[in-house]
């Protein structure tokens, strides 16, 4: 009886054993992960895009200058990298020591506190040359007059046109078209094989909406009004996106509420556009006839000259950061001159990130490089004006968002119900109710009526 | 010692083995939902410093106000019913297939299983872009002949296309069930069906499907559970677009969570979301023992 009854409890320790085990092994695994500190390791969150795959292999130039300092790169892409980044600052949990962030985060978390004022360590290098920032760049990276983010890329937004399309036609673009002419060549060369133009129609604030607020600016139109009232309902809105989604309509891309960057760009090097209206990192991505056929032309415009968007990818420093010093010292060195001469004698001039530092265009190897793009694009970044972007004075700042908290939200929606009447689902007007009543609720925030 | 205190520790003794793991989940699962409700309390916006106050029921009175909500409650009902009852219709016809003897039958089966052994993200992405494309996708290919060549079916038809991957990845699912409960007939009874003169849609109609109903009932309150639940495909097909025409309860969170960050909204819709699936759940699972049951008492 004793016996019989001994060997079931035996087994019955024996799985309690591997339970608890399992269960420690499992909690273990939970609460690994925090290293030991102390060493002299920064981490740095970073947009996953050409720019920053070719610093992670520069990486090794840095350390093997700075022996006492180990940088860990996280490559993210674009919308994980916002929310990750995000929740680090808003926790406070020091996760990271250096991150990438936009023109849009920049001014917004240095107002919180979130970011560190970088212009003290600017100060203590004197060979960093803040004065060589491109001062669209500069302004849009500052707040009171102190840079929180020093840019790594930047861009602008031009018109891509396929010459030898365009004179089949007859029709030369001029270097400062407006959206009537662009309208027109539009529609001339379209065809059953090639569209006229690529326009995003893609919803997401940072895709869609980007080109079509340039779009808005230029047309007259603004968000707000000086008081916060939303102005989604004026003739200017409605205006701007009745002649964008007509354009996408007569003469755009098949598809156009797929169409985002990427698209875009793989239907213009296929030739299966003639023109595109995007960002001037663009034309640095053209292949073949692409490449060599291409013309260049400034942001087109109708009431506002200077319509082009600005975008500046740029490592900012948490405050909750306790690696400062070290996490500087290669923020200094990712962003400076040598940098960018690094990366033209290492991995060839192409790869050289644009739109940060006047003096890059002023190297010979980097202006053979870039080709017929290369003005166009420093003239666009410098022209654009990120505390002036439309024709009537607004209370924010920011050309192709506006720089509140709410607006990833608001612009998500907002492009959604515009890429609702891309696919036919309703008419411009309804869309731009309910926007009107999405930036409404919005703009109560702030003081605006309704 | 008493019968009841030695019946006690008998019984102690069978749970020991258990507690380490039942210990886990409780911790694992348990503390992350209460602290849900406790978030779901409080105006909590990660983008305002210092918004952390206490809102009572304030978030969920939201809910009920807010249009939004009730589109994706719609939306979730509409797709859960489309891709269940969709997917059993056909997981049903499938199985009949399989169950009877046709050429290749293995491979057949083997083919009929992978949709649902590909990672849902990686097959609403095949979809999207090789298969549903209007520039590039094969279904536009095919249907050019009859003028449908441009079609922009992801963004014109946009629940129709999410259903239609939905019900690609859920039949498999409800194949196998069915035809679980398909092989567990006996042949004979169909052989005296056909003896009493019985021809195939009647004894369908009277033999096989009042067998496998149970299986049947399983299969859409099993995939009903985890359709409910459907984000994956709708994050690469539509982001919810376009409009808010494809926005379910899971993504309408995502989107209140992680483009808003308002945690305390977002914890609200999750506790709305947990009650309305452990509703389904408790049907489901009542489903699961009624078949056992029926088995217990063969």
């Amino acid at each position: 009886m004793r016996d019989r009854e001994a060997r079931p409890r035996g087994r019955i320790v024996a799985t309690t054993v591997i339970g608890l085990l399992i269960a420690l092994v499992a909690t273990a695994c939970g609460a690994g992960g925090g290293g030991n500190s102390g060493s002299q390791t920064i981490t740095l969150a970073a947009v996953d895009n050409p720019q920053m795959a070719d610093l992670k292999k520069l990486v090794g130039d840095f350390q093997s200058a700075h022996s006492d300092i180990t940088v860990k790169i996280v490559t993210l892409p674009e919308d994980q990298l916002r929310q990750q980044v995000t929740q680090d600052v808003a926790t406070n949990s020091g996760r990271y020591d250096l991150f990438t962030i936009g023109t849009y985060e920049v001014p917004l978390w240095a107002k919180k506190g979130w970011i560190e004022n970088l212009s003290p360590y600017i100060a203590k290098d004197s060979s960093y040359d803040e004065s060589d920032i491109i001062p669209g760049i500069h302004k849009a990276l500052s707040y009171n007059g102190n840079l929180y983010a020093v840019p790594f890329y930047g861009e602008s937004s031009m018109l891509m046109y396929r010459k030898d399309m365009l004179s089949a036609k007859g029709i030369t673009m001029p270097d400062h078209p407006t959206w009537d002419q662009v309208a027109a060549a539009a529609k001339a060369v379209n065809s059953s094989s090639v569209n006229g133009i690529c326009l995003r129609g893609l919803p997401g604030w940072g895709e869609q909406l980007a080109p079509l607020d340039t779009v808005v600016n230029t047309f007259g139109g603004r968000w707000f009004d000086e008081h916060w009232n939303a102005q989604l309902t004026t003739p200017a809105w409605k205006d701007a996106v009745t002649f964008y989604i007509n354009l996408l309509k007569s003469a755009g891309e098949p598809g156009a509420g797929n169409a985002g960057f990427t698209e875009c760009l793989n239907a213009y090097n296929n030739g299966k556009v003639a023109m595109w209206y995007d960002a001037t990192v663009g034309a640095s991505n053209f292949t073949g006839t692409a490449a060599s056929n291409s013309g260049y032309a400034f942001a087109p415009t109708k009431l506002k000259d200077w319509s082009g968007w600005l975008w500046a990818w740029s490592l900012g420093m948490p405050s909750s950061s306790k690696k400062k010093d070290a996490a500087w010292t290669f923020a200094d060195w990712a962003t400076s001159k040598d940098y960018i001469k690094l990366v033209g004698s290492k991995l060839g001039w192409a790869h050289v990130p644009p739109g940060t530092r006047t003096s890059t265009y002023s190297l010979s190897e980097y202006q053979q490089a870039a080709g017929g793009f290369a003005q166009v694009t420093v003239d666009s970044i410098a022209h654009a004006d990120v505390t002036h972007p439309t024709v009537d004075p607004v209370p924010y700042i920011g050309i192709q968002y506006v720089d509140i908290d709410e607006f990833q939200q608001l612009g998500d929606q907002v492009s959604q119900e515009f890429a609702k009447v891309i696919a036919g689902g309703q008419s411009v007007d309804q869309a731009l109710q309910k926007a009107q009543a999405l930036a409404a609720a919005v703009g109560k925030k702030y003081g605006g009526g309704g | 010692m008493t019968d009841a205190s030695v019946a006690r520790r008998d019984a102690w003794v069978r749970r020991l083995p258990l507690l380490p793991a039942f210990i886990y989940v409780f911790l694992v699962t348990q503390i992350p939902f209460v602290l849900t409700i406790y978030y779901s309390l409080f105006s909590w916006n990660l983008l305002e410093p210092g918004s952390f106050r206490f809102a009572g029921l304030s978030n969920y009175a939201e809910l009920v106000t807010d249009e939004s909500i009730r589109i994706a409650v719609w939306n979730t009902v509409l797709l859960t019913l489309a891709v269940i009852s969709i997917s059993v219709v056909i997981g049903l016809g499938v199985a009949m297939l399989l169950n009877s003897e046709v050429f290749g039958k293995g491979l057949m089966r083997t083919l009929m299983i992978a949709p649902f052994l590909i990672m849902p993200t990686a097959g609403a992405l095949i979809w999207k872009d090789t298969l549903l494309n209007p520039l590039f996708g094969l279904l536009p290919y095919l249907l050019s002949p009859f003028g449908l060549g441009r079609v922009d079916w992801v963004n014109q038809f946009p629940m129709v296309s999410v259903v239609t991957v939905e019900v690609w990845r859920w039949t498999p699912f409800m194949m196998l069930i069915i035809l679980a409960g398909l092989q567990s007939q006996n042949p004979e009874v169909l052989e005296a069906a056909r003896v009493d003169g019985a021809n195939a849609f009647q004894a369908f109609r009277r033999i096989t499907l009042p067998l496998v109903r149970p299986f049947i009932e399983l299969g859409a309150l099993l995939g009903s559970l985890f359709v409910v639940q459907t984000y994956d495909s709708i994050f690469m097909l539509t982001y919810g677009g376009p409009g808010q025409d494809t926005t379910n309860i899971p993504f309408l969170l995502y989107l209140v969570a992680f483009q808003g960050f308002s945690i305390g909204q977002a914890s609200a819709i999750g506790v709305v979301a947990v009650i309305i699936t452990t509703v389904v759940a408790t049907f489901a699972l009542r489903t699961l023992f009624s078949i056992f049951q029926i088995e217990a008492r063969r």
